[in-house]
């Protein structure tokens, strides 16, 4: 029991001392790789200074396609708008990621996709089970986070991305 | 439980964050550099409880402690090239279905990690897959209670020049304690891509990669000597141009006596080949894979999913609607399989006749494992080897098939149809469901067909249904599932099920198992709460499966990130 309040205790002096940093997180930096098996690091995830959305999915998750085939009818009005970027990262191991490539093409998704294969940046950003969304700000900063999909979620996202777009800030 | 881990860890956390406040003046830039990183926090939280009722009808058993709870918490802090981390679970006592062993609470996780200019240092507990996992795999599935996490240290090296490695020693997760073996491996990958100038720029991409893995473990065995030293290696091969993919690894292990293989010092072997091609509207892939006396456990003893230290996933197609994912799904046999698996995606443009105004994918499957094609050998006192196989050969017995379609379309704005036919065959010789009417011998037969509709009332309530059945003239009959989901996006859920034995032989255990779920999820935050039946059967995440057994009551889940 100690033990855990000492931790709780560097936690809280820590958030104290960096109190004052910019509002959100940063991506954690975590090897993954894209759909041809070559390795890349997370920290280059980027936008450009606009809107970029991370998305956990996976091949056996039928929410998960629900949810990115939903926003595939309107990701090209979503670029025109705000010029928003979609990474979507599959968890498929050893067992369906070989699928991904070919469902990512059959459904002709334009989104960017990598694999993570063993769950590590998952892992990292705390995902309990997919899908999980996380919005990223034009400086890199992650300021919103969501579990789960319900038909007409994109909409609330979307929302928070025009926001993020115009510069203002979303709490 | 170990306190001492924990102390050091929490004391290293604490200096970082007293560091924070410092300001070091005379010490050099990179600790400079250091100081100004932003200090991050990440982590989540997931706990699931349920008040158990006896159920007779279904089997369910009278629980004394009425509830029981797995709950855990992750807390990973980083800082620039720092990154440290602890997990808490606690089983108070283990739900239904978890390993009686998990009974408890503490820190099995715990690490340190450090990385700069390409090393990358970890002590503590870490997960690492070698190549496609066939020789090593360490992973967590917490929703099943599947955590072989090594403790120990893990380097990893990668040059600028396309070339990567990695090192790594330690002892698995046994439950809150560790296997008596210990793992020792190291892995090389070579991007040709990256490594050869002139190759930069080509659309063919070439991987190479190999592993070697050892683990040690004492002999105290009364009746064998046994080796106590196991090699094993791997190469593995990734190409790819344009469209077209490529994906091979081949494993090989020294003789390996242990209670899977009823100790025969036969060696070990699996091969996983893989071909893909894709186009925008079209997806195909072919798969085989061909294991032979294969498990490898850092503790001979073992069975289960307990100390794997590689991975053998089952090439079937890992199905979700009810009836098709939990009554007979197949898990690979490490003894000795081999398997097929063909998959296509096609996607029917959109506004032409056969596509409709919105489009319609099609998606097909085919699957198919058999047993290994082998000849005993009676050698119990000479070489014990066992048996002899012939690699890639199926043999006569067959384990499973999957056969399955599935159309996907948008009829109008407001409705959207899934349609799924599979037919199936389950060998319950060699995979033994166990049913409510006790084990069927021989194959099951089964034809399952599923509709899932959903109907978007306005752009934020949708209502979706789903109507299954199963038919099979074997073990358990027929059945039907019903559900009806009403959501109201982005926070409420609220669903209802029904899965009934309508067709089972044996009258008295035709039976209904209603359920019903409410759930309310606010950004990264989840509540959800569910009440009624829960048949016995397979519960099955990423592609490990568990064995629940039938329950009733009440179950309350909470799941967090921050």
């Amino acid at each position: 029991m100690r033990s855990i309040i000492v931790v709780i205790g560097a936690l809280l002096i820590s958030s104290i001392s960096f109190g004052q940093e910019s509002k959100g997180s940063t991506i954690p930096a975590v090897e993954i790789v894209n759909m041809d098996g070559d390795k890349f690091n997370t920290s280059q995830l980027n936008n450009d200074g606009k809107p970029m959305i991370i998305n956990f999915w996976a091949t056996w998750c039928s929410p998960c396609k629900r949810e990115l085939n939903n926003i595939a009818e309107l990701y090209d009005d979503w670029i025109d708008e705000t010029g928003v970027k979609i990474v979507a990262i599959s968890i498929d191991d050893a067992r369906n990621m070989q699928k991904v490539r070919p469902y990512v093409d059959g459904q002709a998704w334009d989104y960017e996709v990598y694999i993570d294969m063993n769950a590590d940046f998952k892992r990292q950003l705390g995902v309990n089970n997919v899908p999980h969304t996380f919005l990223v700000d034009g400086n890199g900063k992650i300021v919103w986070q969501h579990n789960s999909y319900s038909e007409g979620d994109e909409y609330e996202l979307y929302e928070l991305v025009k926001k993020l777009a115009a510069g203002e800030s979303i709490k | 439980m170990n306190i001492k881990h924990v102390q050091a860890l929490a004391l290293i956390i604490l200096t970082v964050a007293l560091s924070n406040s410092l300001h070091a003046q005379d010490a050099g830039n990179g600790v400079q550099k250091f100081m100004a990183e932003p200090l991050e926090i990440h982590g989540n939280f997931s706990a699931r409880g349920q008040y158990y009722q006896e159920d007779s009808a279904i089997g369910a058993p009278d629980v004394p402690e009425q509830f029981l709870m797995n709950g855990f918490a992750n807390v990973i802090v980083t800082k620039g090239a720092f990154s440290a981390g602890v997990r808490y679970e606690s089983y108070r006592n283990p739900i239904l279905g978890f390993d009686q062993r998990y009974k408890g609470s503490g820190f099995p996780y715990r690490y340190v990690q450090f990385s700069q200019h390409g090393l990358d240092v970890t002590a503590g507990n870490f997960y690492e897959q070698f190549g496609t996992g066939l020789l090593l795999r360490s992973y967590e599935e917490r929703d099943l209670g599947v955590d072989n996490a090594f403790d120990g240290i893990r380097v990893k090296y990668s040059t600028k020049f396309g070339v990567y490695l990695k090192g790594l020693i330690g002892k698995q997760r046994y439950f809150f304690d560790l296997g008596p073996g210990i793992v020792r491996g190291v892995d090389g990958l070579v991007n040709l891509n990256e490594a050869f100038g002139a190759l930069k720029s080509s659309k063919f991409k070439v991987k190479i990669g190999g592993s070697f893995v050892s683990k040690y473990q004492e002999d105290n065995n009364p009746n064998y000597k046994l080796p106590e030293n196991v090699a094993s290696y791997s190469g593995r091969l990734n190409l790819s141009y344009k469209g077209f993919g490529f994906l091979g690894e081949y494993a090989y292990k020294m003789n390996d006596p242990s209670a899977d293989n009823e100790y025969i010092y036969k060696d070990g072997a699996a091969m996983y080949l893989s071909g893909t091609y894709s186009r925008k509207g079209l997806g195909i892939v072919l798969s085989a894979k061909s294991i032979d006396n294969m498990s490898y456990r850092s503790d001979r003893e073992e069975g289960l999913n307990n100390l794997l230290i590689n991975f053998n996933p089952a090439l079937t197609k890992q199905h979700t609607y009810n009836l098709a994912a939990t009554l007979y799904p197949y898990a690979s046999q490490l003894t000795g399989e081999v398997a097929y698996q063909g998959d296509i995606v096609y996607k029917i443009k959109r506004k032409t006749p056969l596509g409709g105004k919105y489009g319609t994918t099609i998606f097909i499957n085919v699957s198919k494992a058999f047993g290994l094609d082998s000849t005993h050998l009676n050698d119990e006192n000479a070489a014990r080897q066992g048996y002899e196989a012939n690699f890639f050969k199926p043999g006569q017995q067959e384990y499973y098939q999957d056969i399955n379609i599935s159309l996907e379309r948008k009829i109008v704005k407001w409705l959207k149809l899934k349609a799924m036919y599979m037919n199936l065959m389950a060998n319950n010789d060699i995979l033994r469901y166990g049913g409510i009417n006790g084990s069927w011998s021989g194959k099951i037969y089964a034809d399952i067909a599923v509709l899932d509709m959903t109907f978007k009332l306005k752009p934020k309530h949708s209502i979706r249904a789903e109507i299954q059945g199963l038919w099979s003239q074997q073990d358990m009959g027929d059945w039907a599932t019903f559900i009806v989901e009403y959501t109201f996006s982005p926070n409420w859920f609220v669903a209802v099920m029904d899965q009934f034995n309508y067709g089972n032989p044996v009258h008295v255990n035709r039976i209904h198992y209603p359920y019903a779920t409410f759930g309310y999820t606010h950004k990264a935050n989840r509540i959800s709460i569910g009440y009624g039946r829960q048949k016995a059967g397979l519960f099955c995440v990423g592609g490990v499966c568990r064995v629940v057994p039938a329950s009733n009551g009440l179950t309350i889940s909470v799941t967090s990130s921050f």
